[in-house]
């Protein structure tokens, strides 16, 4: 079955406008999707009908509030094949995700002389708080490498697995390369020498159907706007046995049972990690979302989205002097590149004139850039509802920085 | 595309392929260090005095967007001569310049080139960061500027 790709761009009011006075096309998708009106609506709805705080009142409106948003933490679990939703906590992205790991599991498992192994593709969000992790424990970070085509060297990451390896962190879905991790090999590898898995999946969300319990992986950080759902709100999928044994994260209220001056008793997980008032409206919000993705064919979503990936590095890659970064054979509809004498940001700002949204910049993966040996690239991030209009578009203002700037294009 | 167009005009372009006094400069009297930490631009620019307290030279290496380059580019060759005191009286009209607190003024004469970067506030950044780096250098001998 074949996408019908102006039906799915209905649902997207942002994506009809003019920027520029050139139609948009919206290809920063890897920093974040645009929402659906759905989203949009059934947070509005929640605001005009619902709105109330949660597990913590008897009125009408907050048994609806605290029902919505349990049932958003039912309906995530289900999408990506979690055992409970006990298995889920909310947070707001990806980011806080792996930070709470490091600072509760981390803090309690990993020692000094403990390794934690990560690879050079990933994101700020999957490095920093392991450094700071090792510097207060006295952990190793370990890196592996990747490959010069932008794929994971599994030799060499096999090489530096070892007894001391207590964690793997990685991406499921590179963000600057568009490199799909062989998670389950990766997992199973890491499984072996007794070390734990965690994998960001903040990108793998919009192109993937992540099944954790397929992944055989410990943790699973999300962000839902990375894929259709609204900003401020994502989730930690742990394995049950593991959260129902972590010490709690930031401390207040909803985390606890009982509480005076001399002891806490803390809740269950997964609220134990949901101190405070938790956004409500997002995971509503996120729920519409993964609404909208069940009625999705993944399969022609997946097809559609391979031929933009080929249609926009075939176009990029006729262009005299543009270097792709990024074409191992398993790859997310993401495009970095860069062009000899033109800077990315030069490229961003000529683009964004022909009404091409793209990123320019090192993608929050600073030592990723400087493994590939630039300072910046430009990155192209498609997703399921983008056209191949869009891709001649990318590649027409390419050309155009370029007789800008006086090259051959 | 006429903002664009004036933006990339061919002085800049110019400039940023063949950037002007580029390159270490060793002695030098005063050097400092120039950061976009949003975009990872960065330059170091080096400054040689006369006796007179005139600049002698001053040069620069670095790596950054056409903007950058080309502003550290034409700033360089319109430096050299400059007392300290006439470095800040120019430093304060380009950047009154650039951020769009004044018109561009024929005074100037080829720096007036960098005044597209009005229409583009993002990258306004862009063309200021020699211009902080080299008042680091002239008023405190060396240090370092960041656009944040």
């Amino acid at each position: 079955m074949t996408l019908n790709v102006s039906a799915l761009r209905a649902a997207f009011p942002a994506l009809a406008q003019e920027v520029h006075g050139r139609p948009l096309a919206y290809l920063d998708n890897a920093a974040t999707t645009q929402r659906p009106r759905a989203v949009v609506e059934a947070i509005a709805r929640f605001y005009e009908h619902d709105n109330a705080n949660v597990h913590r009142g008897v009125h009408a409106l907050a048994a609806r509030a605290t029902d919505a948003y349990e049932a958003a933490r039912a309906k995530l679990a289900a999408w990506i094949g979690a055992r409970s939703p006990r298995e889920i906590v909310f947070v707001r992205g990806t980011t806080e995700a792996i930070n709470l790991v490091a600072a509760t599991w981390g803090r309690k498992h990993i020692a000094s002389g403990d390794e934690i192994l990560l690879t050079e593709m990933e994101h700020h969000a999957n490095i920093v708080p392991w450094r700071m992790l090792a510097d207060a424990v006295g952990a190793r970070i370990v890196v592996a490498p990747i490959r010069a085509d932008g794929a994971l060297d599994l030799d060499a990451f096999r090489a530096r697995l070892s007894a001391r390896t207590k964690l793997v962190a990685i991406t499921h879905v590179s963000n600057a390369l568009g490199t799909i991790n062989p998670v389950e090999e990766i997992t199973a590898l890491a499984k072996q020498k007794g070390a734990h898995v965690l994998i960001d999946g903040a990108q793998a969300l919009a192109h993937l159907r992540p099944d954790v319990a397929a992944i055989g992986c410990d943790f699973y950080a999300m962000s839902a706007h990375k894929a259709f759902g609204p900003f401020g709100i994502g989730a930690l999928w742990a394995r049950e046995e593991i959260l129902a044994a972590m010490p709690p994260y930031q401390g207040g209220g909803e985390m606890i049972r009982t509480v005076s001056f001399e002891k806490v008793e803390f809740a269950e997980h997964p609220h134990r990690f949901e101190a405070g008032t938790p956004n409500v409206a997002g995971a509503i919000g996120w729920a519409a979302a993964l609404d909208w993705m069940a009625k999705l064919d993944f399969q022609a979503v997946h097809a559609h989205e391979q031929a933009l990936l080929e249609a926009a590095s075939e176009a990029l890659g006729a262009i005299p002097g543009l270097v792709i970064h990024g074409t191992a054979k398993a790859k997310a509809p993401i495009v970095s590149f860069t062009v000899k004498g033109v800077h990315a940001h030069d490229l961003g700002t000529i683009l964004d004139q022909h009404g091409v949204a793209v990123r320019a910049g090192h993608h929050c993966a600073m030592p990723l850039m400087q493994r590939l040996g630039v300072p910046a690239t430009a990155r192209a991030s498609f997703a399921c509802y983008n056209t191949h209009e869009e891709v001649e578009a990318l590649a027409e203002g390419v050309r155009a920085a370029m007789r800008m700037f006086a090259l051959e294009a | 595309m006429d903002a664009l167009r004036e933006l990339y005009q061919q002085l800049i372009v110019e400039h940023h392929r063949h950037p002007r006094n580029f390159g270490k400069l060793v002695p030098a009297d005063a050097e400092a260090e120039g950061r976009n930490p949003l975009c990872g631009d960065h330059l170091h620019l080096y400054l040689r005095w006369d006796e007179q307290g005139r600049i002698a030279d001053v040069r620069f290496e670095g790596e950054g967007c056409a903007i950058s380059v080309a502003s550290a580019s034409l700033m360089t060759e319109a430096l050299r001569g400059k007392t300290k005191e006439e470095f800040e009286d120019l430093f304060e009209k380009v950047h009154a310049m650039l951020t769009g607190k004044a018109e561009p003024d024929p005074e100037l004469g080829k720096l007036v080139a960098l005044a597209g970067v009005r229409a583009f506030p993002v990258r306004v950044k862009c063309a200021t960061l020699a211009w902080h780096t080299a008042k680091k250098a002239v008023e405190e001998g060396k240090g370092i500027a960041t656009t944040e």
